[in-house]
């Protein structure tokens, strides 16, 4: 069961190239397994975090301070677009991740970070560059604050932003509520809905039996 | 008058919702649950953690495909691979899943086999923890990837919470020019609107190319839709769907039959269906299509030339570039045919269907691998496997001098640890060139079958309507 996200104020890291795919944010061997959770944090953004010889890359931002504590990522355009591998949200939050801040994501990694607890918002691409930028000029100082109740961001100059979000979303962030319990309880709803459907498309529910 | 024009996917959509929970979302019902040997074990143990059992093991299937070996008696599967298929044989034989086990007909990649044993129905939602899923639109149906913990949502309940998507219709027009594929028409599109330019939306792909493309084709070109960051693509079923299906062993049969038929007949968008968003290519205007970066959308004709990161104006785009360039290893501007390569992959959920290997084969028979090159060829299933062998193409591939492979994703994802050497360049008809995907620091440059036999034969990337077949 997810954690509920009310409201953060934490550093927050721009990593502003486009189309960072969920492969980059986490590679497929590190996924491949039953008990990988937990041990995922120090491989998340890999390529771009280690040079060859396995030693830390200076240069990503993630390996300088104050970045190295940020629990908010700021996104170029098309973050985590790519594979499905939850692995890439359980990464970024093993690492310390809690809330993305970008003007797009992959839309089933966007499906995932609800799942887990972490609040991706969605905002124009102008703000997101103001914001990188912002933060990139005081290098990294100050605090970025997300108010999921609010429906805000704001910089750690202080300039304020509101974000739209699916209501039932926020809902199941700000409560952090368990989706299968949820559906669970409408059991019967989907028992009647079967029942029906048997004789509307009864082909669909003899494949298990025949052949 | 009659009811409001709809489309493709409401029709599809509305059929399958069990409540309305929110704005526009919906709990739907789930037909068909897929899972595979990387994902599959781990949902059903989460689901036994919490005390809930399958909610309909019948409407859910398995196979192994992402983390076992392709080598001959699957040799080489790592221990950890081993493991979860261990531990999918056991909990899907727990639950009453019925699994397509390796060396069994119907094994093979989850994208291949859906189609091919019938699974995959016009009309039907299925979902997968699988990004590809989007593949088995290409029969009509409503399919896409979900992610781990949507997969245990599934299992417990058969349905899923989903915000219904946008709209979008491409229109394919024109008649493809010899030697250009479904997958260089996709490709094509990606290029001109971008890796993200379907995101939020369900694509329909329609016009008179898609009508003529046979069913592997429409396949391939659904396969693609997450690359356009749509998750879901479809085509609507018309009668090659039915004369593809006809004869798949879990498709209905007799009577049942018509009347699967007659309900599939009523899917397709109503001529004045109104989309969200309509695109048009002129599919004569394309050409063999090849990947020169590390998106999808980094994709241009055989013919042409690496961009120039300097005649970019905008910072951001010119830096994107710059990096891909740096970590391809390319010259800005240099013609991107004639690029030595050191492997050539052909299989995954793509391009590994047997109209794929026939197309691969047209090219390599009777010629030679160039030396220094190592090519694969991965059959998608047990079932592209036997076929393609009563055809002879393994003896044809072999002669030729590329190696034949067990079924299964192999050098697409690198899962099974079948990957290109650091450094190394790959021509491959999977689906996707990230860093890494192939295995670290590979370089991989996306094509189709034709055009990546050329590349092994040639040892550089090649067009292949100049060799002649």
């Amino acid at each position: 069961m997810p954690k509920p996200f009310t409201k953060l104020t934490a550093i927050a890291a721009p990593i502003m190239r486009s189309n960072i795919d969920t492969d980059v944010i986490i590679r497929i061997e590190r996924l491949v397994g039953n008990s990988v959770r937990g041990t995922l944090g120090r491989w998340a953004f890999g390529s771009l975090r280690y040079l060859a010889d396995g030693s830390e890359d200076p240069e990503f931002i993630l390996n300088r301070e104050p970045y190295r504590q940020a629990e908010i990522l700021v996104t170029g355009p098309n973050f985590g677009c790519g594979s499905s591998r939850e692995g890439a949200v359980w990464s970024l939050q093993e690492m310390g991740i809690r809330a993305l801040i970008g003007s797009g994501f992959g839309d089933i990694f966007f499906a995932n970070c609800f799942q887990n607890g972490i609040l991706p918002i969605i905002i124009d691409e102008e703000i997101v560059d103001g914001l990188a930028s912002e933060i990139e000029a005081r290098q990294g100082a100050g605090l970025t604050t997300v108010d999921l109740k609010a429906q805000t961001i704001t910089s750690p100059s202080g300039r304020q932003h509101s974000f739209d979000i699916d209501p039932r979303r926020r809902a199941g962030l700000l409560q952090g509520l368990d989706e299968v319990a949820l559906t669970l309880q409408r059991d019967s709803e989907i028992l009647t809905f079967q029942a029906a459907d048997r004789v509307a498309r009864p082909w669909i529910y003899l494949a298990g039996t025949s052949a | 008058m009659g009811k409001p024009a709809r489309t493709l996917l409401a029709k599809i959509w509305d059929q399958h919702v069990i409540a309305h929970i929110g704005d526009a979302t919906d709990l739907l019902h789930v037909d068909r649950h897929l899972l595979h040997d990387l994902g599959g074990s781990r949902g059903l143990l989460d689901l036994k953690s919490r005390g809930l059992k399958v909610h309909d093991p019948h409407l859910t299937f398995a196979t192994a495909d992402h983390a076992i070996s392709t080598a001959r008696g699957r040799a080489g599967t790592s221990k950890v691979g081993q493991e979860l298929l261990t531990a999918l044989r056991a909990e899907t034989g727990a639950s009453g899943i019925r699994m397509f086990d390796v060396d069994q007909p119907g094994q093979g990649i989850v994208h291949v086999i859906g189609p091919e044993l019938g699974l995959s129905l016009p009309g039907c939602l299925i979902v997968c923890g699988d990004s590809h899923t989007c593949t088995h639109g290409g029969l009509g149906a409503l399919a896409f990837g979900i992610g781990s913990s949507e997969v245990t949502h599934v299992l417990a309940t058969q349905a899923l919470i989903q915000r219904r998507p946008r709209t979008m219709r491409v229109n394919f027009e024109g008649r493809l020019p010899l030697g250009v594929t479904a997958k260089d028409m996709i490709l094509a599109l990606i290029g001109q609107i971008g890796a993200a330019g379907g995101t939020g939306y369900a694509v329909e792909y329609a016009g008179s190319a898609i009508r003529e493309l046979p069913i592997e084709g429409r396949l391939t070109i659904c396969n693609l839709s997450i690359e356009l960051g749509a998750k879901m693509g479809m085509v609507a079923p018309d009668e090659k769907t039915f004369e593809f299906l006809r004869p798949r062993p879990y498709a209905p049969q007799g009577d049942m039959w018509e009347h699967a038929v007659s309900a599939w007949r009523q899917l397709p968008s109503d001529v004045d269906a109104v989309f969200d968003k309509e695109v048009g290519i002129d599919v004569e205007r394309i050409i063999p299509q090849v990947t020169w970066g590390i998106s999808p959308e980094h994709v241009i004709g055989v013919d042409g030339r690496i961009p120039d990161p300097r005649k970019i104006d905008d910072p951001v785009r010119r830096a994107a570039i710059e990096t891909a360039l740096d970590y391809m290893g390319l010259k800005a501007g240099d013609p991107i045919a004639g690029t030595p390569v050191d492997w050539v992959f052909i299989g995954s959920c793509t391009n590994s269907r047997l109209s794929d290997l026939r197309a691969a084969a047209e090219v390599a028979r009777g010629r030679k691998v160039a030396p220094g090159v190592r090519a694969w060829v991965v059959p998608g299933s047990e079932m592209v496997k036997r076929e393609a062998v009563a055809e002879g193409l393994d003896r044809l591939f072999i002669d030729a001098g590329f190696e034949w492979r067990e079924p299964g994703c192999s050098m697409c994802l690198a899962a099974n640890g079948e990957i290109v050497a650091p450094g190394q360049r790959s021509v491959s008809t999977s689906n996707r060139n990230f860093v890494g995907r192939q295995g670290p620091r590979a370089r991989t440059h996306l094509a189709s079958p034709a055009s990546a036999a050329a590349a092994a034969i040639m040892g550089v990337i090649a067009d292949v309507r100049t060799m002649g077949r």
